[in-house]
Order: structure tokens, then sequence, then C-alpha cells
């Protein structure tokens, strides 16, 4: 009997346990799954919650209703992963667990630890995230009783979980502080070490308009150096101070210590894989899926499930000897939720940058490509229930390559360096 | 000085093209079109983006270079005003750092 071991059940751990179930001759192969929390957090859901748009328990289930009968699951920390040995130890028992493919689709954890002050005396006080449950939870609190001020929004360092999660909160922000009669009472400062407010230079002109229109300032090119909890006070390393009444970060996003422990990462613990085949680059019989691998594309729900049947494909032909045919080409769709009822929604690869059109969905779409709209907005609410029926093995007509068709394509919208 | 820079390519923004042209004194001729006087701390960054290129074929991030020499983040931004990492990376002749997505 040989094993097929993946680590972490979060998006791409749960695809990847249905996929391989179906796949995988049962009685040549045991499908074991390993992971630390026995809830399911449908994390992209974690943005609504700060403005009581979500409750919270709405965006948890068990993590054992969605996984296959035939996989065996084992509830606990991992301790090392030695891909030279094959092989990996968990903290319960010190279990060890002999592997002959393994998938690390373990996720990347926030670690405000990494800057300087961030967790003195202003954490959870005046200093939230919403990048956990726990913090988006008590950020809803903290929102409830601001009565205006400086709210600043600060990216830490790139790359962050949901790229375009930071905007969405600066957009609700400004709705939701103009509902409850806050907003002229509130400078909006949103901070970022990117030049522009997003990635993608060609999504850049339409979010610039939308942060003028909403008088959002935008403070650039920010790489922030310390915090001062007792002045209320963050500064760059290049000494922009910039005073917060209530700040949201967005801090540095890691893998699991593990992976440092194992020196299996690189030095943000992420997993070093080929961008196009998702294979590591230094053990064969080793993959990372979702926001654990090292590619440039966006980490988010949809970009794992568009990895994860090319990961799919690629290891089976791996088991058989074959060579590697399928190719991850950076697909990513994410919806901008920009207030007032309204949603952006931009679909991208590695080669494509965003742009205008439509995009179609069966029985929903299409929908508008880098435009406001009230269905953008629904699509994203409805995207919920499609997230729960893929945890459950159902199939979504969401197909993992990025199509042209609906969309307006210009010769300098081909993207050279800007990933 | 500027002939060492007229027989390599760059591109508009003032990256080499072919990072495999770079020369030490190509180091020293883009530092000074930059206004910027060279000195061993500025070195210890750019042999390492050197380095890190040739094994990882893409420019380093500022925690890359942190982690990986004894020059700390506060030290980088000052050898390195404006954007280090998008600045070393133009003195080492790599392209312009991708970095993110």
């Amino acid at each position: 009997m040989k094993t097929f071991l993946i680590l972490g059940a979060g998006t791409a751990g749960t695809l990847m346990a249905h996929t391989m179930t179906k796949k995988l001759d049962p009685h040549d192969w045991q499908v074991i799954v390993v992971d630390r929390d026995e809830k399911h957090y449908y994390q992209a859901g974690y943005i609504f919650i700060p403005f009581g748009m979500y409750k919270p328990e709405s965006v948890i289930k068990d993590k054992k209703s969605f996984l296959p009968k035939k996989v065996k699951v084992i509830w606990s920390d991992i301790h090392m992963i030695e891909p030279d040995k094959n092989q990996v130890t968990l903290v319960r028992d010190k279990q060890v667990i002999h592997y002959d493919e393994l998938v690390v689709a373990t996720g990347v954890d926030i670690r405000p630890d990494q800057t300087e002050g961030m967790l003195g005396g202003g954490w959870q006080k005046n200093i939230f995230d919403f990048y956990t449950f726990d913090g988006s939870v008590k950020l809803a609190q903290a929102l409830k009783d601001f009565k205006g001020g400086n709210l600043v929004i600060n990216v830490t360092e790139m790359p962050v979980k949901c790229p375009v999660a930071p905007l969405e909160f600066v957009f609700l922000a400004d709705w939701y502080l103009r509902k409850r009669g806050l907003r002229a009472k509130t400078e909006l400062i949103y901070s970022t070490p990117l030049p522009d407010a997003f990635t993608k230079p060609s999504a850049n002109a339409k979010l610039s308009d939308m942060f003028r229109k909403r008088d959002i300032h935008l403070e650039a090119e920010y790489a922030i150096g310390s915090v001062d909890a007792a002045r209320n006070m963050i500064s760059s390393y290049d000494g922009r101070e910039i005073a917060y009444d209530l700040l949201v970060t967005v801090p540095t996003n890691m893998g699991i210590e593990a992976i440092e422990r194992s020196g299996i990462g690189d030095d943000l613990n992420y997993i070093q894989v080929d961008k196009g085949t998702l294979q590591s680059r230094r053990w064969p019989n080793v993959w990372a899926v979702g926001d654990t691998n090292n590619i440039l594309a966006s980490k988010a729900g949809s970009v794992a499930h568009f990895q994860h049947e090319v990961v799919a494909k690629n290891i089976l032909d791996h088991i058989a000897g074959k060579s590697l045919e399928e190719q991850f080409d950076g697909h990513s769709l994410c919806f901008i939720e920009s207030g007032y009822g309204k949603a952006v929604l931009i679909d991208f690869n590695y080669d494509q940058e965003p742009v205008e059109g439509t995009y179609p969905l069966p029985g929903l779409g299409p929908f508008r490509l880098l435009n406001e709209t009230y269905l953008n907005h629904w699509g994203k609410l409805v995207f919920k229930e499609m997230y729960w029926a893929m945890m459950y093995g159902i199939k979504v007509p969401l197909p993992s390559k990025m199509s042209t068709a609906g969309k307006k394509i210009s010769s300098h919208n081909r993207q050279g360096e800007a990933a | 000085m500027s002939s060492v820079l007229e027989k390599v390519k760059f591109d508009p923004e003032g990256f080499l093209v072919d990072p495999m042209t770079w020369t030490r004194e190509i180091g020293e001729a883009i530092a000074k079109r930059e206004g910027m006087q060279l000195n061993a701390r500025h070195w210890v960054v750019i042999n390492f983006a050197r380095e890190y290129f040739t094994q990882n074929g893409e420019s380093p991030t500022p925690r890359n270079i942190t982690k990986n020499t004894d020059v700390t983040t506060k030290e980088l931004y000052e050898l390195f005003p404006g954007g280090p990492a998008k600045l070393a990376a133009k003195l080492a002749g790599l392209h312009k750092p991708t970095g993110c997505i």
C-alpha cells in the first residue's frame, strides 16, 4: 500500500483530497490528510465580518464534513518535513508518516511579530488584523466603538493572501463610516509598499479613480519599519510617520514554522516550485498547492482551485512515470468589494493583465470585468455557496485556464514585467 | 565613463536588458548616473543580489537581502534610498524586481 500524504485541509488540501481519492486506485493508495484545526474557515468571508455584513459563525464548518470518507484524517500540528527521507513527523505522539507522494497545502499565517512594536501595547486594542477569524471578530467591535479620527490601513510586506482584500477593506470602511455619519470626521489612509494601489498596472487607473472619488489618501512605497504604540504612530524605513487612532494591519504572511524548522522553504517559508507544474524544484515527489507555494500568482481560494486541477494531473503523470504536461497559467479570479452594494471583478494570469469585458458563468453571469456593478457584488455573495459546494467535492463551472473570450484585449495589456 | 554604458542595452526605466553583460565597472557607472557613490556596504548588497540572481534567476526582495547578509533593513534603506530592492537590482544589472502579485 502506498501513501499519498496531504498536509493541510484548507481550500487547496480539501480539493486535492477529493480529486486524489477519485483518481487513485484505493487498492494501491491510501490518502492521508493532516491538519491542526478541525474547523474550516471560509477566509474570503473575513472581509465582511468587521462591518457586520456576515455573522462570524457563518464562515465556519467542520472540516470532517468535507473530507471524503476514504481519507484517513489526523488532527495534529506538524513537527518536521523531511523530503530526503520521504517522511513527515507530527507533533501528536511524535508519529512518523512515510509517504510516496507529498502535497504541502499548509497555507500561510500572519506574522505581526515580524514588525517591530506591532505586538506592543496596542495589539487588539487599537491595532487589529482581519486575516484571522479572531482578528476580524475583534475588529468588528473596534469599528463599532470608533468615533472618528485617523483610520490607517497598512500592508506590511508583499506578497499577502488575497492582495485585493486590503483594498476591499478601505472601500467598505468608507461606506460603513458614511452610513454611520462618521466619514467627515475620519481620515482614511491606505499605506502600501507597492508603488500604487494594486499590483497590476492596468487595474490601477480604475482603482486610483475609486480612491479619488472616496477621498481615500494613498501613501505608496511605504515600507513600515516600526509601530510606536505609546504615540499611536507608525513609521517607515525612510522616515515617514503616520498617526493612527485605529490601525488595521495586514501583517507579513509566512508559511508555517515547520517549513522553516525543516529548512525546505524560502525566506518566507514558501515551498519553491516550478511555476507551471507546481512540482518542487528539489524533490520530484513533493508538490505545493495554494498559498504555501512561492509562485507569482495571487494567494487566493480561486487560485488554489485553478492550481489543484493542474497538480492532480501532473501527479498522476509522475506516478505513471510520464513527463509532466499540465501547465498552470497563473490564473486568478477576484471580486473586489467596493462598498455601496457594488463590486469589481478581475480575471488575469501570468501574462494577461486585468482588462474590461465580460466573464461568463453559466446561470449567473456574464459579469462585467473591471467595473463596479451590483451584479458583481451579488456574485461575490453567491460565491460563498459555490465555495462550500466545492469543499463538498461538487464540480463548479470555473475552468482553470483563463479564457480571453469576452475580454477587451489590446497589446499593451500583455504584460512584460509587472507580475 | 559613459563609454562602458554605451556598450550595453538598457530598458526605458534604466535596467540592464541582459544581466549577463554586467560588470563591476558597469555597476559603478550606473551608480554614477543615479548620482550615487558606492561604498563597501553597497557592494555587500550588490554582490549578494548577483549571487541570488545566479541561483534563483530573479532579483532579491528586501527580505532576501536582510536575511542572508549582515545588512539590516534600516541600513538597506539608507544605502539605497527610495526603493532598495529596485535600486539594488538596477545597480547589479538585474531586471526590475517583480516581487508582488
